[in-house]
């Protein structure tokens, strides 16, 4: 399936939209090399919501990053396979890839004060978006943005088109931004933390919006966030990362029913869940910190955090297949592991 | 409402007292623009009892953070009160405010100074009030650098060397070396990951208890909110719209607004989806409040009174005791 050669749009439709394989982003810095995104492997269908959970420094912006062809400069990007849509991402130039932003694939930003250009009005940036890629009339393209953000829900759309980005609240310039993301129709949209920096009752609204647009122009998603609260009411499909890797993916429902990595139970013991956790009793937490990514990490990353960590822990986990569509990169997650684990003698001093 | 932590009796005494506490702010005004008012915190009355958790809950311009910042004697009110133990702060000076109220903020990136070593940021405190010989003082830093459960190198080193929740840990141990009585939490996890955050949790919890402490936890994540609070109070447009014990709040909310905001509150639980909570999309301009109820334009209850008459924040039972009413300002409820 990985046919690196083919540059010629693909028709089999049951190849994934995107295919990731291998991803390595590697950043020069004072100490040596940072490697921020670690061998990540994933890939995401037409019209799924992929989630990309995890906390801060696990990779997942510079891994959405390398997707768009956004990453510093300095940043040194490797992969296996990077495939979008039959494309090869990697051999592309920049200006074929200029061509692809915005036309095939979109981003949504965290804050979209720095996001919008403060100088213009959101009509100009929106139909900018369109006329960048298709040969459209202004009247066409201003017709779109109205009607778009009409569909985002922004009332007296018309006058909007000639505000400024500082004239409106957090929660509508994230409206825009979809809006600005959808101009072109793209078949992927990256959208990274899109609601964290929201109100809750706002973020509730635009995450109505977001799933309710997803689904009626087929587009598929990969939305990356730090809150399972999101990720377990939006997602088809989550990938955890954990220090620049991929520790588990499985279908939403499975990952908060049977979640198999230590890191991943960890994290949903972490958060107080009403009518589970007993007010003012002590939350569980994962003793220690993520450690550095500069330089070569040997053996499972999470090892020195977990509870459950054996020798066997020294060595790379691969990623062990749990069930159909679900997987965790941990020595313990295999099926037959579990059993293992009871009769093996205690090794840990 | 039967758990032990929440039933006070109105005798019980009060760690902090809230009397009508108002501020407004002038906007603009130039010489050829009218100045506007901004009304950050109207008519707000809270009592918080010795010993407990008063979680303060609303989205942002709500003001809690021009309320936190009042009692912490940084701003002054417009007009009100603010009493600690019963004394009234507004003639008390800094310094002797400083020995009763101590702040956490949300984030520990920029509260520290970054070019003192963490040994002198949690140690000036007692060298501002003169507490001690140097060699005492060293001796409390290192005791209090071991409560908040940083190692002892941490003192030699600088902020920059540390992760978020270290940080967070300094924050910690710099507010409560002076031993107060009442502390300030604005947002103190909401800078933080998921692991840590349930750290740093724990660690409020358990110096809570050491020390007899009484917290008004500040907060917009629910959850956290409703694993720490015996009481909470929801503000909306600076003033407090619902104020009850936990159990009140979270199993029967009374107020449309508290309603929509447990309604947003996303647990991870992937069979409900995204909830949709029927408010309208635009959050009201604080410097523009809308007439009579500040909700009404967002409220899907609304009724065309509640335009007219802003309703009063009353109790729902007179015959209960002051400490265990709920309190909603709803012409509804």
């Amino acid at each position: 399936m990985s046919n690196l050669s083919s540059t010629e749009r693909s028709t089999a439709p049951a190849s994934p939209l995107l295919s990731v394989k291998q991803l390595r982003v590697d950043l020069p810095v004072a100490k040596g090399t940072l490697h921020a995104v670690r061998g990540i492997d994933f890939h995401v269908e037409r019209g799924e919501m992929l989630c990309l959970v995890g906390e801060s420094g696990c990779g997942k912006s510079m891994t959405s990053l390398a997707l768009m062809g956004l990453l510093p400069r300095k940043a040194q990007i490797n992969a296996d396979c990077l495939n979008f849509d039959g494309i090869d991402l990697l051999t592309m130039t920049e200006h074929e890839r200029s061509n692809l932003r915005g036309a095939r694939m979109a981003m949504i930003f965290q804050e979209p004060m720095t996001a919008l250009n403060p100088a213009y009005t959101l009509g100009n940036q929106l139909c900018e978006a369109l006329r960048r890629h298709q040969r459209v009339s202004r009247k066409a393209a201003h017709d779109r943005a109205v009607y778009l953000l009409e569909r985002v829900g922004i009332s007296a759309a018309a006058e909007r088109m000639r505000q400024y980005p500082h004239q409106l609240s957090g929660g509508l310039r994230q409206r825009v931004m979809i809006a600005m993301a959808l101009m072109c129709e793209p078949d992927l949209i990256i959208a990274d933390e899109p609601t964290t920096a929201l109100d809750v009752t706002i973020q509730a609204q635009i995450l109505h919006l977001l799933r309710d647009l997803q689904q009626e122009f087929g587009t598929a998603v990969i939305f990356i966030t730090h809150d399972l609260g999101v990720v377990a009411r939006i997602a088809d499909r989550v990938a955890v990362m954990y220090a620049g890797e991929v520790i588990e993916t499985a279908s939403a429902q499975a990952l908060f029913k049977t979640p198999s990595h230590p890191y991943t139970q960890g994290l949903l013991r972490c958060i107080p869940s009403p009518g589970k956790t007993p007010p003012g009793s002590r939350l569980q937490a994962i003793p220690g910190v993520v450690p550095s990514l500069v330089g070569k990490l040997h053996g499972c990353a999470f090892c020195n955090r977990c509870d459950q960590a054996d020798e066997i822990c020294q060595t790379t986990p691969p990623l062990h297949p749990i069930a159909s569509g679900h997987s965790a990169r941990c020595h313990f997650a295999h099926p037959l592991a579990s059993s293992a684990q009871i009769n093996t003698p205690e090794v840990v001093s | 409402m039967s758990s032990p932590s929440t039933v006070t009796n109105s005798s019980d005494p009060l760690a902090l007292e809230l009397c009508s506490l108002s501020k407004t702010f002038t906007l603009g005004g130039g010489m050829l623009h009218k100045s506007r008012t901004l009304q950050a915190v109207k008519d707000v009355s809270l009592r918080v009892p010795q010993g407990q958790v008063m979680g303060l809950v609303g989205e942002s311009g709500c003001g809690k953070s021009t309320l936190a910042k009042m009692l912490l004697g940084l701003t002054s009110p417009s007009s009100g009160d603010v009493l600690i133990n019963g004394k009234a702060i507004a003639n008390a000076n800094q310094k002797a405010l400083a020995r009763h109220i101590q702040p956490i903020f949300q984030d520990p990136y920029s509260s520290l100074n970054p070019r003192q070593r963490i040994a002198q940021i949690v140690g000036l405190p007692l060298r501002i009030h003169a507490i001690g010989t140097p060699k005492e003082q060293a001796v409390k830093v290192d005791e209090m650098l071991e409560m908040v459960g940083l190692p002892k190198r941490a003192a030699q080193q600088y902020p920059g060397q540390m992760s978020g929740g270290q940080r967070q840990r300094v924050a910690i141990a710099r507010a409560l070396i002076m031993r107060p009585d009442l502390v300030i939490c604005d947002e103190p996890t909401s800078a933080l990951d998921v692991s840590v955050q349930a750290q740093i949790l724990n660690l409020l919890l358990d110096l809570k208890d050491e020390f007899g402490l009484t917290y008004l936890f500040i907060s917009h994540d629910l959850a956290v909110v409703e694993h720490l609070a015996d009481r909470l109070a929801v503000m909306y447009l600076g003033q407090i719209v619902e104020e009850g014990t936990r159990e009140q709040i979270f199993t029967a909310p009374r107020h449309p607004y508290t309603q929509a905001l447990l309604a947003s509150a996303l647990t991870p639980e992937p069979d409900l989806g995204v909830p949709d909570i029927g408010l309208g999309a635009g959050q009201p301009d604080p410097s523009r409040p809308p007439s009579g109820c500040a909700f009404h334009p967002r409220c899907p209850m609304a009724q065309p009174e509640c335009s007219q008459q802003a309703p009063a924040l009353s109790a729902l039972d007179q015959a209960t005791p002051k400490s265990n009413q709920v309190r909603v300002a709803c012409h509804f409820s």
